[in-house]
Formats: structure tokens, C-alpha cells, sequence
């Protein structure tokens, strides 16, 4: 990879970092993000690494865990932050909130609450892409919990009957909140869910952005050669609890330790950087203070903007239709 | 000008709508080589080919949930449940995404797509096979909830239906598909007829019902029966149950100063229970006694003949409910 694609990505990931983290703190010890927060940190690399593999017009979905593909696929820091304190200036206007994230131009079309539900959205984005006759790929982004449940199932057959231009990509973090893949899950790799389908799977490192970048790129140009729907099982960990309020009893923290001391994505493509691409360290914490600088900004943006008027409750519950109804 | 039955005038409707927009196709179970299970698309998919008209596995959430997504995406699905019975599997999809898709993200998205449900009961179907649950789907602000019982209307509305911008849920009564009764003169070609506004289906100044679907015929019927006693009823039939027009409703029900609400499905919390609280809230003071329901029992559906009959509404009950309060 490219030395500038990957001091990029990794801006991108630092970015995601200290966003959750700034959240977490908002929420937590000053009481200005309420409601749910499932935060990614641990889980940057998927984002980073398969939304840079798409290209524009090419749809994303995913689950409530949503910030970090939001930021990915380019949303502001700041209109991100100020959905998540219920503003105006959010980038749903105060009506979503963290798990319900999105953006119509850049075909991000958001943030599930439902588990596995926005399965068959995705299969309804690619299934329109494959009617119009573009050569768009979906990428829909699921926990590993979700394949026990029934839109999984119903979504992978359909995408495969129709041979529908769509990435499935499994962020396998081990744990459904805090029931663990074994104890909910007759099957434990879910590229072997994929293979009851038919359906092309690869199981991926998704702490390393480039392997992810990469298992992305393949999979995108099988979808639009016409070879029907992938799916990746990108093997993952998130270091905080399901939502604010977990205290992870579930596990341990020697697992946690673990994947965080070994395996952790940005420390991993920080010491490529340094080592294979001539990189100082200098130049990485050099980053890390622009994306604080830029974090200051965007909470000061997101805490000086106004909460929604209450005179607009009412809007957008049913679009106009001009000349019919 | 034709006179059509109900189940013809929807197919009609369907067929011109994607005659004239290509972005409009449709999926559900056997919609294609079978050709409908009530053959409403019969013939269409010589017509329109596979890609317009789409066989689906037997799999109503991942239905509904796909035609919110190719909703988003720019075309305009028409999603159909085999029977109204089914939507209840991918309710999910239908009030908690579909009917969300525009107001949770701030009018970004637009979700132009119907869901087609033939619902009603009476043909010993059994319990699971006989709701009429149409007013559970209008419970939820963002859906659109359509039943029309003539078929003018069911042309008309589809045909705006197809065209909304919003997602719509439009409940066809099965019952009245094939019925002589209901045939009626319905217009080759060009014509809408708006969602979210009622219409008034016989003049009175006795009694006033409010009604929609199925409950039109029978309070017809009923209201031909008492018209030989020089009772007579005005009928409104609502068309549309979200967005709820109750003005004919009111403006009627200040004329006769008495109402009878007939309804096929459940009484409990039901349409009826709606339009009294509707009424009392805009015309108290022209209330002269108590609005009456005429409504399916609280029972689940029987088999046996007579026995579903019984737990239905027929023009007899409407009869006595109007004597009732006159």
C-alpha cells in the first residue's frame, strides 16, 4: 500500500478513537450524550479499511454500532457529535441519535437499531442496483450475533437466489453483548453460515486495515463482475462494553489485555508505518494532536448548537407527494 | 364505460402503474409462474418478464425489509404478503423500518414503496388465516393505511398509493375481490384518487355510519332494509385509515346526531373505539345517544361455517345497532 493511503487510513482510525473516547466522556462524566452509546473503538480498522475500498455510489448499512463508519464514508466529526447530544445541527437532525447515523449523499444509508433488520434493507439496496443495471455494490455490516437471527437467514438465501451485488461483512467481536459466539451459536464460524448459502467467504484479520482493505477490494469486484453476493468474516474486538453501563463480566481481562496489547489496529499500522514506510513517531503524534484540535472544535460546535425547534416535531413523517395525495 | 370487479381493477392499476413507470415491479410468493394466488397478477409475468415481476422464497421479513431498501435506493417496489396474515412476521420491517425511514432520519430518505395485503375473514380459514387486523398497521405515524371498498377506489387509490412518496400498507378485503355485488363502473385509463380522504357513500339524515372495506356493503345493505321503514342512514366510507380523515364523519354526524361505526375486525380497541373518541372530542354537544359498534366479537377466527359467521359483522346487527339507538 501506499504510504499516503495509509497515513490516511490511519488519521481515519486515530480520528474514530478519539471520537468514542470524547463520547464516552460526555457521556459518562458530563451527562451530555444520553440515551444508548455503543462505541467502536477496537473495531476501526473494518470500517477504515472496507469503506476505502468502495467507491462512490456504492451503498453502506450497518447496525447501531455506527459511528465509525460514519466518520468513514466522511460525515463531520461535528455534525456526527452534535446528533449524539440531540442538536439540530446533527446529521439527522436531532431525530436519530447515535444508532441511527446516515447521510443520503453518501449513499450511507445509516445506523440499525434492530438487530439483523437492516440485512434485508441491504438486500433491497443491492436488488435495486441490480434492476437499474448499475454496477453499485451494497456493504452491510453485522455483528456476529446477528446470524442467529432470522432476517440473517432469510437476507443470505434471497441475495443468493438473486446473485445481488452485496458484501456481507461479519465484524466477528466474539461477543453478543455479553453472550459469548459459543454459548448462542450451534456454528461458530460464520464463513461456515455463508457456505450453507453458497455464498463466496473469507474469514479476515480485522485489525489489520490493509488485509481488510484488501478482502474488500476482491469481494467488491466479484460483486460487480456479476458473481453474486460475499461475505467476510472480519475477526474483531471491541475493548469497551456493549453500550455505556456494561461492565463486561462476560469476560475477562486477560482477554481483553490481550487483543489490545497484540493485536490492536492502530498500534499495529503505527509501528508499520514507522518500520516499513519511514514514518517518525513524531509525524504519528503529530496527527494525534490535530485530530484532539479537531475534536475540541467539533464539541464546541456540537455544545454551542441549538436543540431542534419543537415547532418541527411533526416534519418529515410523511414526505409530500406533489400532484397525488 | 367497464364494469369491473374489485380483484380487476387492482390488477388493472397495477398493470398501468408499470406500464407507465419502469422503476415500479413487483415481488412476493407466487406473484410470477402462479400468477397471484388470488390471480391479481395473472398474465404479468409474460407481460413485464422475471425482473419486473419476482417469485420470492417463502420469507415475508427479508419481503418487506428488501422493498424498504430498493424504496431507498430509487425504484418502487410493490411488496406483496400472500394474505395480511403474513405481514405479522415481518411487522418489524413494516412499522419499524418502513414506516421510520423518513422522519428518524430527517426527510433524507424517502421510502415509495406498498406493501399489498388481501386480509378479511369469513372464508373458514381458521384462526391464523382469517384477521382482519388493519387497524393495528395504522396504529404507527409514517405508514400509510389503505382499504378501499369499491372499485373506483381500488383503482384510484393503488394507482396514488404507487405513486406516494410515503410507504403504504393497502388492505385489499378478499371477500369483496370477486363479488357481483361490488362490481361497479371504474374508468379505462388515467385517474387518482387521494389517500387520507373519506367519502361519503349514501345520504341520509337519520343516522350517520362511518365505516371502510367490507363494513361498506353490509351497511348498505343494511341501510336498504331500513330505508323500506323510512329510516335513513348516510354512510361514509373512510378509505383511508392513516392518514384518519374524520370530516365527512363529523359534519355528517352533526346532522343526525346519531353514529354507528361498523368495522370487521375486532371490536376492542378497534376503528370504532377511534372514531367515538373522535367524535365526542369535535361534536359533544350533538350527541343525542351513545355511538353504537357494530365489530367482529373478541374471538379468534373459527372453522366451522356458521360459527365464523356469528363472530362477523352483518347488515342484521347493523340494523338492530341503528334501531338501538333511534
Amino acid at each position: 500500500m501506499e504510504k499516503a493511503t495509509l497515513l490516511d487510513w490511519y488519521h481515519q482510525m486515530v480520528l474514530i478513537r478519539r471520537f468514542e473516547e470524547r463520547c464516552d466522556e460526555l457521556y459518562q462524566l458530563e451527562g451530555k450524550i444520553k440515551g444508548f452509546l455503543h462505541l467502536y473503538i477496537g473495531q476501526e480498522a473494518i470500517a477504515v479499511g472496507t469503506i476505502g475500498a468502495r467507491k462512490a455510489g456504492d451503498h453502506v448499512i450497518t447496525a447501531y454500532r455506527d459511528h465509525g463508519h460514519a466518520l468513514a464514508v466522511g460525515l463531520e466529526p461535528k455534525n456526527v457529535l452534535a446528533e449524539l447530544m440531540g442538536k439540530a445541527s446533527g446529521v439527522t437532525g436531532g431525530r436519530g441519535g447515535s444508532m441511527h447515523l446516515a447521510s443520503k449523499d453518501l449513499t450511507f444509508w445509516g445506523g440499525y437499531g434492530i438487530v439483523g433488520a437492516h440485512l434485508s434493507l441491504a438486500t433491497g439496496l443491492a436488488l435495486a442496483e441490480q434492476y437499474k443495471g448499475t454496477d453499485a455494490a451494497t456493504l452491510c455490516y453485522f455483528g456476529e450475533g446477528a446470524t442467529n437471527i432470522g432476517y440473517f437467514h432469510e437476507s443470505l438465501n434471497m441475495s443468493k437466489v438473486w446473485d445481488l451485488p452485496v458484501v456481507w461483512i461479519c465484524e466477528n467481536n466474539k461477543y453478543g453483548m455479553g453472550t459469548s459466539i459459543e454459548k448462542a451459536s450451534a456454528v461458530n464460524r460464520i464463513v461456515d453460515k455463508a457456505k450453507g448459502y453458497k455464498i463466496t467467504s473469507k474469514v479476515v484479520d480485522g485489525m489489520d486495515v490493509t488485509a481488510v482493505y484488501e478482502a474488500t477490494q476482491k469481494a467488491i469486484a466479484a460483486c460487480r463482475k456479476g458473481k453474486g453476493p460475499q461475505l467476510l468474516e472480519m475477526m474483531t474486538y471491541r475493548y469497551e462494553g456493549h453500550s455505556i453501563g456494561d461492565r463486561t463480566r462476560y469476560r475477562t481481562t486477560e482477554e481483553l489485555n490481550k487483543w489490545r496489547d497484540e493485536k490492536d489496529p492502530i498500534a499495529l499500522l503505527q509501528n508499520k508505518l514507522i518500520n516499513e514506510h519511514g514514518v517518525t513517531e513524531d509525524e504519528c503524534i503529530k496527527i494525534q494532536t490535530d485530530v484532539d484540535a479537531q475534536m475540541d472544535e467539533a464539541v464546541k460546535f456540537a455544545d454551542e448548537s441549538p436543540e431542534p425547534a419543537l415547532d418541527t416535531l411533526f416534519d418529515h413523517i410523511y414526505p409530500a407527494t406533489p400532484g397525488v395525495n | 364505460m367497464p364494469r369491473l370487479t374489485l380483484r380487476e381493477a387492482i390488477t388493472e392499476a397495477i398493470r398501468e402503474e408499470m406500464q407507465r413507470d419502469e422503476s415500479v415491479f413487483i415481488m412476493g410468493e407466487e406473484v410470477g409462474e402462479w400468477g397471484g394466488t388470488y390471480a391479481v397478477t395473472k398474465g404479468f409475468l409474460d407481460e413485464f418478464g422475471a425482473a419486473r415481476v419476482r417469485d420470492t422464497p417463502i420469507s415475508e421479513m427479508v419481503i418487506a425489509g428488501a422493498a424498504v431498501g430498493a424504496a431507498l435506493a430509487g425504484t418502487r417496489p410493490i411488496a406483496e404478503f400472500m394474505t395480511i396474515n403474513f405481514a405479522f412476521v415481518a411487522f418489524d420491517a413494516i412499522v419499524n423500518h418502513a414506516a421510520k425511514m423518513s422522519h428518524m432520519f430527517n426527510g433524507q430518505f424517502t421510502c415509495p414503496l406498498v406493501f399489498r395485503a388481501p386480509g378479511g375473514g369469513g372464508k373458514q380459514l381458521g384462526a391464523t388465516h382469517s384477521h382482519t387486523p388493519d387497524v393495528i398497521f395504522a396504529h404507527f405515524p409514517g405508514l400509510k393505511v389503505v382499504s378501499p371498498a369499491t372499485p373506483y377506489d381500488a383503482k384510484g387509490l393503488l394507482k396514488a398509493a404507487i405513486r406516494d412518496e410515503a410507504p403504504v400498507m393497502f388492505i385489499e378485503p378478499v371477500p369483496l375481490y370477486t363479488s357481483p355485488r361490488v362490481r361497479d363502473e371504474v374508468p379505462e385509463g388515467e385517474y387518482t384518487v387521494p389517500i387520507g380522504v373519506s367519502d361519503k357513500k349514501r345520504e341520509g339524515t337519520d343516522v350517520t355510519i362511518v365505516t371502510y372495506g367490507e363494513g361498506l356493503h353490509v351497511s348498505l345493505a343494511a341501510a336498504a332494509e331500513l330505508s323500506k321503514e323510512g329510516i335513513e342512514a348516510e354512510i361514509i366510507d373512510l378509505r383511508s385509515l392513516q392518514p384518519l380523515d374524520t370530516s365527512l364523519s363529523v359534519e355528517s354526524f352533526k346532522k343526525t346526531n346519531k353514529a354507528v361505526v361498523v368495522e370487521f375486525g375486532h371490536k376492542t380497541y378497534g376503528i370504532g373505539a377511534e372514531l367515538v373518541a373522535r367524535l365526542q372530542e369535535e361534536a359533544f354537544d350533538y350527541l343525542d345517544a351513545p355511538i353504537k359498534r357494530v365489530a367482529q366479537f373478541d374471538v379468534p377466527a373459527p372453522y366451522a361455517g356458521k360459527l365464523e359467521k356469528h363472530a362477523l359483522p352483518d347488515a342484521a346487527k347493523v340494523i338492530t345497532a341503528v334501531k338501538e339507538i333511534l
